[in-house]
């Protein structure tokens, strides 16, 4: 199964790679926050000679390819698109065999969709060596749909306007154990820890501290990891450990708003 | 009522088939038909049956023959009358049927026969011993024609939802027509045999009932089931069929203008960008709120993103929306739309090559927050002439006139960011 796999040596956060940090939806940040030097910026090689192997799980062969164009050259990007799949159960199969570091995976998957893609992995994902880490790809506007794949492990979710450049920093990001928050992702998660009457089941998950909220609320107003830092007076390593925890929070909580909030839009 | 050739549900008007008229009749609705197959006034051919009726009840029976065969159908509406049965589209997005009042002819025609019924049996000349046979024979023959007219509704509910209330009214008129037949034929039994007779005679007729329900009943109600999932089926195939010619059309035509501005790179993004909007509120939507564009958005959320979709249109730079909450609109909270488009269009005019334009609105307690943010080449106030008035006017006096705040600042690393504060008014409900 393991084949001589280069070490990256990113395991653990590398502060290195937070280039123009997570915009999501897609603001594409080209011009926008100016890449320093050495971050994943997507013209000149690939990051601090970083690399990752990635699978492609997409039902439309068309998106595949346009994706592969644009992040799959190895010496520019340093991204390897080591296997495609275009339903859950060659998904399956070629994640099993190719062991990739991170998986792009669409939400509407042909056979139980992309929350079925991660149930049958799990055990992948749990793995102490080389875990396989997902990132949810998807056009889909529907809340409950990304809010699935989330619970379901993926540890992030963009749409597929991004651009080239972000999508790479985007799997750099979940290389590195990190959570990738679109601001359309924030604004639902925002939606789904909304303050209401119901005491909370479990303190430690079921709430948003302050400070997770304020993080949330300005990559909802598309900034990036870099300016909520800024913002916030707080290093882009906290802004991060901040967005993990809301992951983990999402993935763990059982609010009941969680599983049946999609039902009614919150009318204050 | 045996299932008569099956209405053809689109008709190109190929020869002229005749049909009974489904609306404007009170008994089968033959008389229209006929009226309308022939190009005759309707009140003519109600008189040829009124006249019939005397010659020894053959008009009854030629009534009788014309309902039992002739298929009901939309034949036969004088031109510039409302239908009969008018569907209306409710606002829960459910068809119902309007009943419109009987006009003065059908009401006329309903006395004639009265009359007419009362003179036939006044003169009728039967032998002495069937005289006797006529009153249930009438009885049965209005029973009859109550469960057929009744099959008839049956069958016209299925071009017009039905309301309930009007249901069980229908069961009420099957079991009254049924009654009267029943009355009706064990009058004639009991007028053959004799009064002694008639407990054995309902034993018998009872007897036979139940073997043919035993018999039939299974047959009957596979068939209810069957015809029930078909129109199941047939609705949801419609609807499938209204959004696929709603989305196909607009999509092709999408398609067809980005080809033919390919060279132009704004317009491309605009179109397909508008495409895309339109695509998802079909897709996305939950049943049956506004998919009409033209209905005034009454909460925050559809506010805001009406605002930004019209200027995006406009301007033709991506605007990206995200809210958190919703609530309804109030005066202060237009006021607050106004502003925030105001900014929408400021930002991606002077702001739109730095990419998309980012709108957040969050809804929390009583207080409303919009932020509008863009990667333009940002934006001093101060530096701006004092006789300049747009965006001291129309952003930040607009919010203050009506009880908010609004900030523009230069984000840190390059654009411009408002934001707009306003707290709702207390519920007036």
């Amino acid at each position: 199964m393991n084949d001589a796999n280069e070490p990256t040596g990113a395991v653990e956060p590398n502060g290195g790679a937070t280039g123009a940090g997570v915009t999501g939806a897609t603001a594409p940040t080209g011009a926008a926050a100016s890449p320093e030097p050495g971050a994943a910026a997507g013209s000149a090689g690939p990051p601090g000679g970083r690399h990752v192997r990635v699978v492609l799980v997409d039902d439309h062969r068309m998106f595949r390819t346009g994706v592969q164009a644009e992040i799959g050259q190895t010496d520019r990007t340093g991204v390897e698109v080591v296997g495609e799949a275009a339903d859950v159960d060659q998904a399956v199969t070629v994640i099993t065999a190719t062991r990739p570091e991170v998986v792009l995976l669409d939400v509407h998957l042909p056979g139980g969709g992309g929350v079925e893609v991660l149930r049958r992995c799990a055990p992948l994902m749990a793995a102490a060596e080389q875990p396989v880490r997902f990132l949810a790809l998807s056009v889909s506007d529907a809340a409950e749909d990304v809010i699935g794949v989330i619970r379901g492990g993926a540890r992030g979710y963009v749409t597929k306007t991004i651009t080239g450049t972000d999508l790479v920093d985007s799997v750099f990001r979940v290389q590195d154990g990190d959570a990738v928050f679109s601001p359309r992702l924030a604004g639902f998660v925002l939606d789904a820890f909304a303050s209401t009457d119901a005491p909370p089941v479990d303190e430690d998950l079921d709430r948003l501290t302050q400070r997770e909220r304020e993080v949330l609320r300005l990559i909802a107003r598309g900034y990036a990891y870099k300016e909520i830092a800024k913002q916030l007076f707080i290093s882009v390593k906290t802004v991060e450990s901040h967005v993990s925890a809301v992951l983990r929070k999402l993935q763990l909580s059982n609010r009941h708003e969680l599983t049946r909030w999609a039902t009614a839009r919150r009318l204050v | 009522m045996p299932e008569a050739a099956a209405v053809p549900l689109v008709d190109p008007r190929p020869p002229r088939k005749l049909y009974r008229s489904s609306d404007g009749r009170w008994l089968g609705g033959v008389a229209r038909g006929l009226a309308g197959h022939l190009g005759l006034p309707v009140v003519w051919v109600r008189l040829v049956f009124a006249g019939l009726f005397m010659a020894d009840g053959l008009g009854a029976l030629l009534y009788a023959a014309f309902w039992f065969f002739v298929p009901l159908g939309v034949g036969g509406v004088d031109s510039g009358r409302p239908s009969a049965f008018t569907t209306e589209t409710a606002p829960d997005g459910r068809r119902r049927l309007v009943a419109r009042k009987p006009d003065k002819g059908q009401i006329v025609a309903l006395l004639l026969m009265v009359v007419v019924a009362m003179v036939f049996v006044g003169n009728v000349n039967l032998g002495g011993g069937a005289k006797a046979y006529l009153w249930p024979t009438v009885l049965v023959g209005a029973g009859v024609a109550l469960v057929w007219r009744q099959a008839d509704n049956a069958r016209r509910a299925r071009w017009a939802e039905v309301g309930r209330r009007r249901r069980t009214l229908n069961l009420l008129r099957t079991a009254a027509g049924v009654l009267l037949v029943t009355v009706g034929v064990t009058g004639i039994f009991v007028l053959q045999g004799s009064a002694a007779h008639l407990g054995s005679v309902l034993q018998a007729a009872l007897a036979v009932l139940v073997g043919i329900a035993l018999l039939a009943g299974p047959y009957l109600v596979r068939m209810t089931q069957d015809l029930s999932e078909e129109r199941l089926m047939r609705i949801r195939a419609q609807e499938r069929a209204e959004v696929a010619a709603h989305v196909h059309d607009s999509v092709l035509h999408t398609l067809t203008l980005i080809q033919r501005n390919a060279e132009s790179a704004n317009e491309v993004r605009r179109l397909a960008r508008a495409q895309e909007r339109d695509l998802r509120a079909w897709l996305y939507k939950p049943e049956g709120t506004g998919k009409d564009e033209a209905d005034e958005p009454d909460t925050l959320a559809e506010a805001v993103r009406r605002n930004a979709a019209e200027v995006e249109d406009k301007h033709g730079v991506p605007i990206e929306v995200v809210v958190v909450g919703d609530c309804p609109l109030d005066d202060g909270l237009s006021a607050q739309m106004q502003a925030a488009r105001e900014a929408m269009v400021n930002a991606a005019k002077y702001g739109g090559e730095g990419g998309a334009v980012q709108v957040y609105a969050e809804v929390e307690g009583r207080t409303v927050f919009v932020s509008v943010r863009d990667r333009g080449p940002g934006f001093d106030l101060d530096s701006i002439p004092a006789d300049r008035m747009g965006v001291r006017e129309s952003i930040i006096g607009r919010m203050e006139r009506n009880g908010g705040t609004a900030r523009l600042r230069a984000v840190p690393d390059g654009g411009t960011e408002v934001e707009l504060q306003m707290e709702r008014a207390e519920k007036t409900s």
